[in-house]
């Protein structure tokens, strides 16, 4: 059977960092792609972030962080994520985030992670292959 | 009657002015015509010809396109300002060169900041780090990751006097990035100064504490808008009595701006919440004049050449007006605009970054020429992290070349007179009038906040910035055009040592440990009582820093009473 149903997508924004700018664009095209789209608003924390994802049973994680802070945001929802069962769940994201760090957490099983200049489209292709490879059955 | 007429032209004079100007426009208006029809013909490039902020731009601006005359724009230093601020400007004055910077702890931005004054620089810029931003301190269970990282970690009075150690607060000006617990930064600073010995009527500087832009752009904030708005006017009363060469606010609409605003959005949003401060400043009590010629502004410098340069012009003429004719303000100095500039980080792009170096230099020329009182130019490598020395440097050099060596600096208000920049000024300027008709509509400034009516504009004016860069009608150098060796990014960043937080966190376990238990708990009730009471509560706040109550322990004391703030969430 294809799966035809939406792939749902909630946008985050962890920590204490309130520039939202990325996190709306980001909402509103994967909402305008067809996703199902909840976004959390900001000051969000890694448990407030999983309990979300799951209460909502998402897709995808993706979070926007400009702080400086993901080297400590991304691996504790990913490992709450796990702890949860959250496992299958994709957690991708995006904002100023260095290439030696985009490179570490893709090793510790975060998903592709995004600069600045990013298209939408771009994002969008990701998560509907993303799905597509995880969802072919 | 008959000393009146005398004075009056008479009716056939009138008449014969009238037919004059007449036959002048024709005259215009048939020459333009006739070069119309020459442009008819030839072909024009497939781009988009309008500004960043979608504003229609014409091939060609005559004198039928504006109205300049001198009730409009004047003179520089005298009203209504369009000109500038100040009557002899860059001749007596370049503006402040102000690079914004702060990172790790007290001591490591200490270090910096006594190597900028070293280097020559006057003025300092605080740059906090997210926990201080919100009113955590560093051993907080939010503050996790971010202690220092984006800015200096300041929690108590004794994280500000490691900060300004060695540096005498009666000899610099220093300005402070912070909104929502602005009053507890600013009263930790006031402290500070005290213990230096010095008399802090002569302290100099500014805090931004301009927390209306904050729920409609920045979204640092603590409590809601009513207890938020009583602290600033409290800071405005307390400054007119005790530090009256402080800036108690610097209205903003960088961050606005930032967020994704229009040009016209940005000045009209700005400048509502400033004479909103006003209105709740005159609702106080206080005289107009006794505050208002401490109102200062900080403005986005996009990439827009002529429309910035516009935008900077209409904002000093739409603030004087309003202040002398709708608030009565009798003080010229009530009625200038003085303003901060920064280049626009969001024009920065992670493609082939050093290209960002001309951004910010045609962005800075901008600044310049529209006037402003001081500026921080953006370094080449802030899309990808806290910039390095290197690239200060070179953002530092980059007003230092314009100031000295581009000759922008040698006459007042070069482009006045133009007809563009003319014309610009006063689209500008009815655009942003027009949006205070629309927010008055709404009831005002904090409905509209309440209602998400000013973050949904911003959104939906990014959205269509996003669009028109994502179809590469709106070309970005590097990014949709002219992409060869975009791939790449070699670029050396800075990195903030994860230690940092630790260092951090141990200090203020030593600090909680060597003061006064029941001083903190008295000063902290005092102040919870002072909140309460509707008293001015910065003597309170003074006192909670002087017994070293950290910044979260006077934020909790003052959300007791003023509960705090919950965002409309929506895209």
């Amino acid at each position: 059977m294809s799966d035809e149903r939406k792939i749902r997508v909630l946008v985050a924004k962890p920590g204490l960092d309130g520039h939202d700018r990325g996190a709306k664009i980001i909402a509103s095209a994967f909402r305008d792609a067809g996703f199902e789209v909840v976004y959390t608003g900001l000051h969000q924390t890694p448990e407030m972030i999983v309990n979300a994802a799951v209460q909502e049973d998402v897709d995808v994680v993706a979070m926007s962080v400009l702080s400086g802070a993901h080297m400590t945001l991304f691996p504790r929802v990913k490992s709450l994520l796990d702890e949860a069962g959250a496992d299958h769940m994709l957690l991708t994201g995006g904002g100023i985030i260095p290439e030696d760090d985009v490179v570490e957490l893709e090793q510790r099983g975060v998903g592709r992670l995004f600069g600045p200049g990013t298209s939408t489209l771009d994002a969008i292709a990701y998560v509907n292959e993303w799905f597509a490879t995880t969802h072919a059955n | 009657m008959s000393t009146v007429e005398k004075d009056v032209l008479s009716r056939t004079d009138l008449e014969g002015l009238v037919d004059d100007r007449d036959q002048q426009i024709a005259e215009l208006k048939a020459r333009l015509a006739e070069w119309e029809e020459s442009y008819d013909g030839i072909a024009r490039r497939d781009v988009l010809f309008s500004t960043v902020s979608g504003r229609e731009v014409k091939p060609l601006y005559t004198e039928l396109d504006h109205a300049s005359d001198d009730q409009s724009v004047g003179y520089p230093g005298m009203y209504p300002f369009t000109r500038g601020p100040y009557a002899t400007m860059y001749r007596t004055r370049l503006w402040t060169m102000r690079q914004f910077a702060g990172f790790a702890t007290a001591e490591e931005t200490n270090e910096r900041y006594k190597y900028l004054l070293a280097h020559g620089q006057t003025g300092l810029s605080v740059a906090f780090d997210f926990p201080t931003l919100m009113g955590y301190d560093s051993d907080h269970d939010r503050s996790l990751g971010e202690v220092g990282v984006c800015g200096v970690a300041i929690s108590s009075l004794a994280d500000m006097e490691r900060l300004f150690e060695g540096i005498p607060l009666d000899q610099v000006s220093v300005s402070m990035t912070i909104n929502g617990p602005a009053i507890i930064l600013f009263c930790f600073y006031v402290a500070a100064a005290e213990r230096q010995g010095v008399d802090v009527s002569v302290l100099r500087g500014t805090v931004q504490n301009d927390i209306l832009k904050e729920y409609q752009a920045q979204h640092a904030w603590i409590y809601p808008p009513e207890p938020a708005l009583r602290c600033i006017i409290d800071m405005f009363e307390w400054c007119s009595e005790h530090t009256p060469k402080y800036n108690p606010i610097s209205i903003s609409g960088y961050h606005i701006r930032e967020a994704g605003a229009t040009a016209a959005e940005e000045l009209a949003f700005t400048l509502r919440n400033g004479f909103e401060y006003v209105e709740r400043g005159i609702a106080r009590g206080l005289d107009v004049d006794s505050f208002a010629p401490r109102l200062s502004f900080f403005f986005d410098v996009h990439n827009d050449f002529f429309e910035e340069i516009a935008k900077l012009r209409a904002a000093r003429r739409i603030w004087a007006r309003g202040m002398r004719e709708k608030y009565g303000a009798k003080n010229p100095d009530s009625w200038r605009l003085r303003t901060h500039c920064q280049t626009a980080g969001v024009t920065l792009v992670a493609q082939q970054p050093e290209n960002n170096i001309v951004r910010v230099a045609y962005q800075a020329m901008a600044a310049a020429l529209g006037g402003t009182q001081s500026l921080h130019t953006n370094s080449m490598d802030e899309t990808l992290a806290l910039p390095t020395e290197k690239s200060v440097r070179i953002a530092l050099r980059t007003q230092q070349v314009l100031a000295y060596e581009s000759g922008v600096a040698n006459t007042i208000d070069p482009l006045a007179g133009s007809h563009y920049v003319e014309a610009l000024t006063d689209d500008i300027e009815r655009d942003a009038l027009a949006l205070f008709e629309e927010i008055d509509e709404m009831g005002g400034v904090v409905p509209g906040i309440e209602q998400g009516w000013f973050q949904q504009e911003i959104a939906n004016s990014a959205m269509r910035q996003q669009r028109e860069v994502e179809s590469a009608e709106r070309v970005v150098v590097g990014v949709n055009h002219f992409t060869e060796g975009s791939g790449d990014i070699e670029i050396e960043t800075l990195r903030i040592d994860p230690e940092v937080e630790e260092r951090q966190v141990a200090k203020m376990a030593d600090m909680r440990v060597g003061r006064d238990d029941a001083a903190v708990s008295a000063t902290l009730t005092a102040l919870t009582e002072a909140c309460r009471a509707d008293a001015n509560v910065v003597p309170y706040i003074l006192e909670c820093a002087r017994t070293y109550c950290t910044l979260f322990e006077i934020r909790a004391a003052m959300e007791e009473v003023f509960g705090s703030y919950k965002e409309p969430v929506f895209f």
